[in-house]
């Protein structure tokens, strides 16, 4: 046990010595979060428009008032023709125009009907997409609001609601994707660059040669990452609830249960990657695209899987952080508890199992 | 001197697939002396010292170290050797205290033999002042005294040096001999690879390995008078120049 202590110790003092390794370990996740939460957002706020108003009626200008007073817009410009739609595009001052017809109110009156034509650039197909919705949203709220109190016979209205994340938070996507990501990088590509450093320097020998058993030296890297990366989880959550208000409506010990269950996972892989590399860089190119891609790409967090070809599904199910990222959506969004996720909690489990005894099997084998 | 024999084998062999690295080496080291082991590159050296540091399993024959079996009780052997390479394997990012603290603990030792050994060591070194500097920025001479104080830390029985003096300048190397002549005297078996041969003369017996068999091995006086050769130098020529294999 002292053995123990005395490696732990000198693990703690790599890392807190190296401010690089420092930086990545504890910064890492507060600059993903920040970056996710604030920066690399695709949610629209204050959008900037342009209205032409042919009409220049009083409905028009209520219309006009409500879509500027939305968070969602603002109105940059109003503009007098059709002439000056496509410069505006062009210069980029604009992403959407909004055209009032000439005979707004009389149309809605008499007639009751009217169309509003909205032409966006679509140069960005999402945001294009996101702006239209919205502002149809704002368009049929305006028009609720003025037929009221009339009849109007057959109105069939479609309500929608969006469940578990009423406002389409983004947050709500990528706080378990950046938990998947951060512990990854921490865990895996840490440990395993760690070990190889050691090989790299001559100490690993050195530390075979003495009476502590290679099982215990490799657990004794370890135990500083699990440590390090509980303190990530509690980073991530900390952030994500106070400062971008995503709730944890499941239970937080069965995340955290889970979690610790991931890092598990990702140590293993960690080993495993050390026992085949023989320097640092060959280490840190395998955690990048061994894992690092696969998990952007492959979980579910950026890009949906429902959409992606059959291989790459079936690929997908080999990623373990799909499983964690499934797990962590389901238990901190939708309060799923342990008898929703018992699936790939045993998944996980599987995996952590597996890689540890080629892990183990493979550091057997290279003492020989 | 006493007579007890802590390196003891028998035509100890290691195979990998074909090819034979070491061929059946018999000999003997006795406590207290400084056994110098030599050769060229690949001749089977470093395998050979591996199997006694209880890092790899021999193919065949029978070997003891400090009265332990290389096959049996590889745990033993461990807690009663030390071991330094020629990457003087100290963590550069601790102290000179904090590695001597590292092994200490590695050993199993008590806080207060590591204390007290710290403080002898540190005394011994001349190097006081510098005991909470970090290794990375000590001159390489001081590192690699360091490494040796750090190998026989635990005091011991045997302490393996493997090509202990690499890219140490003359100075620091004489230094560095005249630390193992004092580990010596305390009883300390030293068991020394190396590539100078100046250093061979400074050993009590050398062996000298070719293709994986022991050519030779005697004092280097003796060694000297049996080839008809002015220096160790000139010795080991002779025999390195029967070798068959090349590089490592």
């Amino acid at each position: 046990m002292k053995q123990f202590i005395s490696f732990v110790k000198k693990e703690f003092y790599h890392i807190f010595r190296d401010r690089r390794t420092m930086f990545i370990l504890l910064g890492m996740p507060v600059v993903q979060i920040v970056l996710f939460g604030f920066a690399l957002t695709n949610e629209v706020k204050n959008s900037r428009i342009a209205v032409l108003d042919h009409a220049k009626d009083n409905e028009s200008s209520v219309l006009i008032n409500q879509l500027d007073a939305s968070k969602y817009f603002d109105v940059q410009q109003i503009i007098q023709s059709d002439h000056e739609i496509e410069p505006i595009f062009k210069q980029g001052k604009v992403k959407m125009v909004v055209i009032i017809p000439p005979s707004f109110q009389e149309d809605l009156r008499h007639m009751n009907k009217s169309s509003i034509q909205l032409i966006a650039d679509a140069s960005d197909p999402n945001v294009a997409n996101t702006l239209t919705n919205y502002a149809t949203a704002l368009i049929m709220d305006y028009q609720k609001s003025i037929t009221q109190n009339q009849k109007i016979p057959y109105t069939i209205n479609t309500e929608v609601r969006m469940l578990y994340n009423p406002q389409l938070k983004g947050a709500y996507n990528f706080v378990p994707g950046v938990m998947a990501m951060v512990l990854l990088l921490v865990c895996t590509m840490m440990t395993a660059i760690t070990i190889v450093r050691e090989k790299e320097m001559g100490t690993m020998e050195v530390m075979l040669v003495s009476p502590m058993k290679p099982q215990l030296v490799v657990m004794a890297k370890a135990v500083p990452y699990l440590l390090l990366s509980t303190i990530n989880i509690a980073t991530i959550l900390l952030l994500s609830v106070f400062v971008l208000e995503v709730p944890i409506n499941g239970s937080i010990v069965l995340l955290v249960a889970a979690s610790i269950l991931f890092i598990l996972v990702s140590l293993s892989l960690g080993l495993l990657i050390s026992s085949g590399a023989e320097s640092q860089q060959t280490a840190m190119f395998i955690s990048l695209v061994a894992l690092f891609l696969p998990t952007i790409m492959l979980s579910g967090f950026m890009f949906p899987i429902e959409n992606m070809p059959l291989p790459l599904r079936t690929f997908s199910n080999i990623v373990p952080a799909k499983w964690y990222y499934n797990i962590v959506k389901g238990v901190m969004i939708k309060g799923l508890n342990v008898f929703g996720i018992w699936k790939e909690l045993l998944i996980l489990t599987g995996m952590m199992l597996f890689f540890l005894t080629i892990a183990i099997r493979q550091f057997k084998i290279r003492l020989q | 001197m006493n007579q007890t024999k802590v390196i003891i084998t028998d035509k100890l062999t290691k195979r990998f697939g074909g090819f034979t690295a070491v061929d059946a080496i018999c000999f003997e080291v006795t406590k207290g002396e400084i056994f110098g082991f030599l050769g060229a590159n690949g001749a089977g050296k470093t395998t050979a010292m591996r199997m006694l540091c209880g890092l790899s399993f021999p193919t065949s024959g029978k070997a003891m170290v400090a009265g332990f079996d290389v096959y049996k009780e590889n745990e033993k052997i461990k807690q009663n050797i030390g071991y330094m390479s020629q990457k003087f394997s100290l963590y550069e990012d601790l102290t000179v205290k904090e590695n001597m603290q590292l092994y200490g603990g590695i050993y199993g030792k008590s806080n207060a033999f590591i204390k007290q050994k710290t403080e002898s060591i540190l005394t011994e070194l001349d190097i006081k002042k510098e005991a909470n500097v970090l290794v990375k920025s000590l001159p390489l001479g001081w590192k690699q005294k360091l490494a040796f104080a750090v190998a026989i830390f635990h005091e011991p029985e045997i302490v393996f040096l493997d090509e202990p003096t690499g890219g140490v300048d003359p100075v620091a190397r004489r230094e560095f001999w005249n630390m193992i002549y004092n580990a010596a005297a305390t009883g300390v078996t030293v068991f020394v690879t190396t590539h100078y041969m100046d250093e061979a003369e400074y050993c009590n017996r050398v062996s000298i390995m070719v293709d994986g068999k022991i050519e030779a091995l005697d004092t280097p006086h003796q060694l000297k008078q049996t080839y008809n050769a002015g220096s160790m130098d000139d010795v080991f020529l002779k025999l390195a120049r029967k070798a068959v294999r090349t590089g490592d």
